[in-house]
């Protein structure tokens, strides 16, 4: 993955940015399903990899497909980004350790979910059962922002053009899909 | 050795720093969308590998399983996936209207037309 990311940063063409964009997703998604969360890879690589990969080449369409060739460069961004990490790293060192089952986030209340949501909601998959019934009001919200980002980008590109309106309503259509 | 099982946090810190430097750094506007969602996936994984527990499998409830991962993760993750996809929905639309408004998606080129009256 770390190697598909400094492709992205070298490659000028945007249309192979967008392509190394989906692959990226797509080998987050098997990461995924090596952590145990079968869920989100489903979603990640049907979502993530699937409709953002097609709402970019859209906008490229829409746009332009090369990068400007001109590139100053400069030290104070990598500098920044370097002393970030580092920082990040540092506060890495008090966090329990990849795997260990004492750590504080399996303490609280994620077994009661375990052992009650198949009695309770009668659902073998616990995040589903999570999902639609001890935190729907997430999902609420979600559909909330989703909402709102329909409506922002039926603003911004639905209405100024005859030939945009077209391309607009394609985009939310991605939307509606996605939720 | 007890280091070396913080592996997982320090894999997202460079993936995220990645994402970053392509946000600072870029002067092309799709660029830095998809560095944002360099930053975005760096976080997904910073959530389901806290969720990862050792020995145990996904948590689908089964007779003969005793150990499975945290679901919550999974959940909250499963979320800010689809609410990702619609925000970077937003970005792109705006990105469009920039290049209708200005005719380029280059930063400086935009600077420069602002800077003329």
């Amino acid at each position: 993955m770390a190697v598909i990311g400094v492709a992205l940063v070298r490659l000028r063409d945007l249309f192979g940015v967008v392509m190394l964009s989906g692959l990226f997703t797509l080998t987050a998604a098997s990461l995924y399903v090596v952590m145990d969360a079968v869920d989100v890879a489903f979603t990640e690589a049907a979502v993530g990899a699937g409709i953002a990969t097609v709402l970019m080449l859209e906008t490229l369409a829409l746009t332009t497909g090369r990068e400007k060739v001109t590139r100053r460069r400069s030290l104070a961004p990598f500098l920044m980004v370097v002393v970030t990490g580092a920082v990040l790293i540092y506060g890495t060192l008090d966090m329990p350790r990849y795997g260990d089952p004492g750590a504080p986030i399996h303490q609280h209340v994620a077994p009661r979910y375990i052992e009650e949501s198949g009695r309770e909601v009668g659902v073998p998959n616990i995040v589903t059962s999570v999902l639609a019934s001890y935190r729907g009001y997430d999902t609420l919200g979600e559909v909330t922002v989703i909402f709102t980002a329909t409506a922002g980008v039926l603003a911004l590109i639905g209405r100024s053009r005859r030939t945009r309106r077209r391309k607009g309503s394609q985009t939310t259509g991605g939307d509606q899909d996605a939720r | 050795m007890n280091v070396l099982g913080l592996y997982n946090y320090w894999i997202v810190v460079v993936l995220m720093m990645t994402g970053f430097y392509v946000v600072i750094a870029q002067n092309n506007l799709i660029k830095k969308v998809v560095g944002l969602n360099i930053f975005q996936v760096s976080v997904f994984v910073f959530y389901i590998s806290m969720s990862k527990v050792k020995g145990g499998t996904a948590p689908i409830l089964d007779p003969g399983i005793q150990v499975y991962g945290n679901p919550l993760p999974h959940v909250l993750i499963l979320t800010a996936i689809v609410v990702g996809v619609a925000t970077m929905a937003l970005a792109l639309a705006l990105v469009v209207r920039i290049r209708h408004a200005y005719g380029t998606i280059e930063e400086d080129d935009i600077d420069a037309q602002e800077e003329e009256p």
